[in-house]
């Protein structure tokens, strides 16, 4: 039943008939944890449309001076799409019961993760050097800002990672992990459309 | 009631889910300190969230004795009061009410009232707990820094929040940044459980139209709590990175005691936005949770079932929706655009309409009830006017032309204490004397209930009516002292020293309040399993007071909450749970069965 019919029941004329034929539980359609995991990406896609409502604010200002768009930017937006695919390819190998399949690109895409955390903190590393510095233009500091909120969501994401790789090695069976293999996959590819959303704005800029 | 007699439904199979796997605690430690059960969760939220907001209403009576009395207290400087302002409001809304309803009210009652045996996440809830009070840790030791804790209001408005010449320029703001973005990472885990649970964890039979109203409300404003959070998260993450690292994301171009900053650039306004874009549905985070507790209270109170069920859940749903677009309506006096303040006023007046649906409703309910003025009900009824009064102020300070005057004086302090201060505390109070059986197996006395309720409500009033008329001779808000003006009359003095004095009874009330859950808790007068003769499932649990896993077999459901007084039935009221070929009609003891068949 979608949310809306269910709301406009009228409880008070309502038989008890309905509930035998009620599903046992009358819980949605869908596994717990990914309603959790949902609702919490909820909140973030607040968080980061607001981030992106004040960068865009901000660039009105005068003295705003845009920063340039270094090379590995683009190379570590190749890494996290990559990240994002394997895990896809986890989830259905998972789904399809292919263990094998799964620890295999399940640890790759942990690791082109990781390798995208590294080459960012690269670009910050390059960017300073050069003397921008978050305190001389706001337009520097958004971009630490971005960059740093989203780098510390994925390194959220890695920490369920590194959960699901420790049941991995304890044996789990396909089954049993499908479904944080699935969590991991959804959250990945979040945080991968927040990034382009984000790079979008920042070289568009 | 065609339902009443319906016998074949009386054997419904129970739940063929398999049970969930029940945390158990092995150890003391477990199970009262680092615990996962919900309920142990909520009474820790509680009891830290009122030991705060103790220290914050202490400081509000140091303020009162500076207005009141100025000139007397010689420990009272300036920077101390704005200091006292400053956490005094920030505790009141975060660090208590906010914690105390979803936090305290919605760990406990969410799983018992949806017939859940715990949440749905146990471990991210205790987390959510030992966050939170660190956040709170975090608060009190700004206290003790140098400087002190910031005084920058409870607005935190930049520049001046983090510039010298306001107190707390050194650690205090740092520390109060610090706790809030701590609280809003321990709030989202703790919500995340509210909203799933409410979701996924009902008993077989609690569809969404069958909840009671204090799980609407719980549950709508977690929502608003979820999505409104991050704007107050970026802006304080913002305002510590130019804090700390001189950034400029709210620093304009400024010179400070002669001197130019390295700020440049930077919008000030941009974090009212954000602020008030948390700030506004905040107010409804904290006003939703006591409507429901309220609609709920009044039915069982008043033995007769909510009137409106249906509208009272679209319009909590309508207040959340709309709480989203009218927070410009703090920012009137910030320079805006003629149009925005048109379309804020608009939006303002619109959420006007299906509140005062709710407090129809709320009269409808009580009209021809057979009103039982237990302590939770006087509490209820002093709710439903105080709420409507301050709301009232309301309609006024959304038009941009009464507004602008009034801005920043006594008059929006007397609105706002009304409306989210008083009307709240006081559904807190009701809730607390209503569920306090249930959480403790003990009832409080009657006595001292009386005194602290009459106490504190002819009190507040006595305390925030004269406010209003302060506001209007331009009593400004925030002010240590007022000293020689041409436009304040002197009687304006001896209205704040009443003020003051009647604070004092209040507070001298709470005492009494805490003195009697202290003494009930040892030797209160051991509480009837359902003392209230409430429907709702945490009244239904195997042991009561409540154990570890709430009930036996997972309740059934068959009806809504608010079953009471029926026609043809022995007792006035039916629990959600009782199966239809159990209940008793009147003038026979038999079972519906045979009454069918006469
Ligand atoms: C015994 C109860 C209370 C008393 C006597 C009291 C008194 C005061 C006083 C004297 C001020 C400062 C006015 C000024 O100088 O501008 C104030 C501010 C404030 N109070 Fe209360 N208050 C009480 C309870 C509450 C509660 C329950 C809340 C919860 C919402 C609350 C929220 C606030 C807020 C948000 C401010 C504004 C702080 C600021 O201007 O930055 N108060 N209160
Ligand atoms: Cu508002």
């Amino acid at each position: 039943m979608s949310i809306f019919s269910q709301i406009s029941e009228k409880p008070w004329l309502e038989s008890v008939d309905n509930i035998i034929n009620m599903r046992p539980s009358n819980a949605f359609h869908v596994p717990t944890p990914i309603v959790g995991l949902r609702i919490l990406l909820a909140a973030m896609t607040v968080l980061f449309v607001l981030t992106a409502i004040s960068y865009a604010d901000h660039m009105r200002l005068p003295n705003w001076r845009p920063l340039p768009d270094p090379f590995l930017l683009w190379l570590n937006t190749l890494i996290l799409i990559t990240s994002s695919v394997a895990l896809q390819w986890a989830r259905s190998a998972a789904r399809h019961g292919d263990l094998g399949a799964v620890k295999k690109v399940f640890f790759a895409g942990g690791v082109l993760a990781i390798a995208f955390l590294l080459g960012q903190f690269l670009v910050s590393q390059q960017l300073v050097d050069m003397g921008y510095y978050a305190s001389s233009n706001s337009a520097n500091a958004f971009f630490y800002l971005i960059t740093g909120l989203h780098a510390l969501h994925l390194t959220g994401g890695m920490v369920a990672w590194g959960r699901t790789i420790t049941k991995l090695l304890r044996g789990f069976s396909a089954s049993q992990i499908a479904l944080s293999v699935e969590l991991c996959a959804i959250y990945w590819h979040f945080l991968l459309f927040v990034w382009l959303g984000l790079f979008t704005l920042m070289v568009s800029t | 009631m065609a339902h009443v007699g319906d016998t074949q439904a009386g054997n419904i199979p129970l739940a063929e889910v398999p049970d969930v796997e029940l945390y158990h605690p092995k150890s003391w430690i477990t199970k009262y300190v680092f615990s996962q059960d919900a309920k142990v969760i909520a009474i820790q939220y509680s009891c830290t969230a009122i030991a705060i907001g103790l220290v914050g209403l202490v400081l509000s009576w140091l303020m009162r004795l500076q207005l009141g009395f100025p000139d007397t207290f010689s420990f009272i400087e300036a920077s101390d009061y704005y200091q006292y302002v400053t956490m005094h409001g920030m505790i009141m809304v975060i660090y208590l009410l906010t914690a105390l309803f979803l936090g305290g009210f919605g760990n406990y009652l969410i799983p018992l009232m949806v017939g859940a045996r715990d949440m749905v996440f146990p471990y991210v809830n205790m987390l959510s707990y030992w966050v939170y009070l660190i956040a709170v840790i975090v608060l009190t030791a700004s206290f003790f820094v140098p400087g002190g804790p910031t005084g920058a209001g409870w607005t935190l408005y930049p520049p001046q929040a983090i510039l010298s010449g306001t107190p707390g320029q050194e650690w205090g703001i740092i520390l109060m940044l610090v706790s809030l973005i701590l609280f809003i990472i321990g709030f989202t885990m703790g919500g995340l459980n509210y909203v799933v649970t409410v979701l996924q964890a009902r008993a077989r039979g609690m569809t969404l139209m069958r909840l009671p109203l204090t799980i609407w409300g719980i549950f709508v404003a977690t929502i608003l709590a979820l999505l409104a959070f991050p704007a107050l998260f970026v802006a304080c993450v913002m305002m510590l990175l130019d804090r700390v690292l001189g950034t400029s994301f709210f620093m304009p171009d400024i010179v400070e005691i002669g001197e130019q900053l390295a700020y440049t650039g930077g919008s000030p306004i941009l974090f009212q936005h954000l602020f008030w874009f948390f700030g506004h549905p905040e107010v409804y985070i904290v006003a939703l949770p006591a409507f429901g507790i309220v609609s709920d209270l009044i039915s069982v109170h008043a033995r007769k079932s909510i009137f409106g069920y249906r509208m009272m859940v679209w319009a909590i749903i309508a207040i959340g929706g709309l709480s989203f677009i009218v927070w410009a309506h703090h920012m009137y006096v910030s320079g805006m655009n003629p149009y925005f303040g048109f379309f804020f006023a608009t939006t303002t007046l619109i959420i006007a309409v299906p509140t005062a649906l709710k407090l129809y409703n709320w009269v409808l309910t009580l009209w021809k009830g057979n009103i039982h003025f237990t302590i939770p009900m006087l509490f209820c009824i002093a709710f439903i006017v105080t709420f409507l009064n301050g709301g009232i102020t309301g309609l006024f300070l959304g038009n941009v032309a009464v507004d602008v005057p009034l801005s920043d004086t006594m008059f929006v302090v007397a609105h706002f204490h009304m409306v989210m201060g008083v009307a709240p505390i006081f559904v807190v109070f009701g809730a607390i004397y209503h569920w306090f059986p249930l959480m403790s197996g003990r009832m409080l006395n009657e006595g001292m209930g009386k005194f602290h309720f009459w106490v504190t409500f002819v009190g507040a009033y006595l305390i925030y009516f004269p406010m209003h008329y302060l506001g209007f001779v331009g009593v400004p808000r925030r002010y240590y002292e007022v000293g020689e003006t041409s436009f304040i009359p002197d009687s304006a003095a001896d209205l704040n020293a009443f003020i003051t004095v009647m604070v004092l009874i209040v507070g001298f009330a709470q005492v009494v309040f805490i003195f009697n859950i202290i003494r009930s808790l040892i030797k209160g007068k051991l509480a009837e399993r359902n003392p209230w003769n409430a429907t709702t499932l945490e009244w239904q649990t195997a042991e009561f007071p409540p154990g570890h896993g709430n009930f036996g077999d997972l309740p059934v459901v068959y009806r809504w909450a608010y079953e009471f007084s029926l026609p043809g039935v022995k007792d006035d009221f039916i629990p959600q749970n009782l199966a239809p070929n159990l209940i008793n009609m009147a003038d026979d003891d038999d079972s519906v069965d045979e009454q069918v068949a006469e």
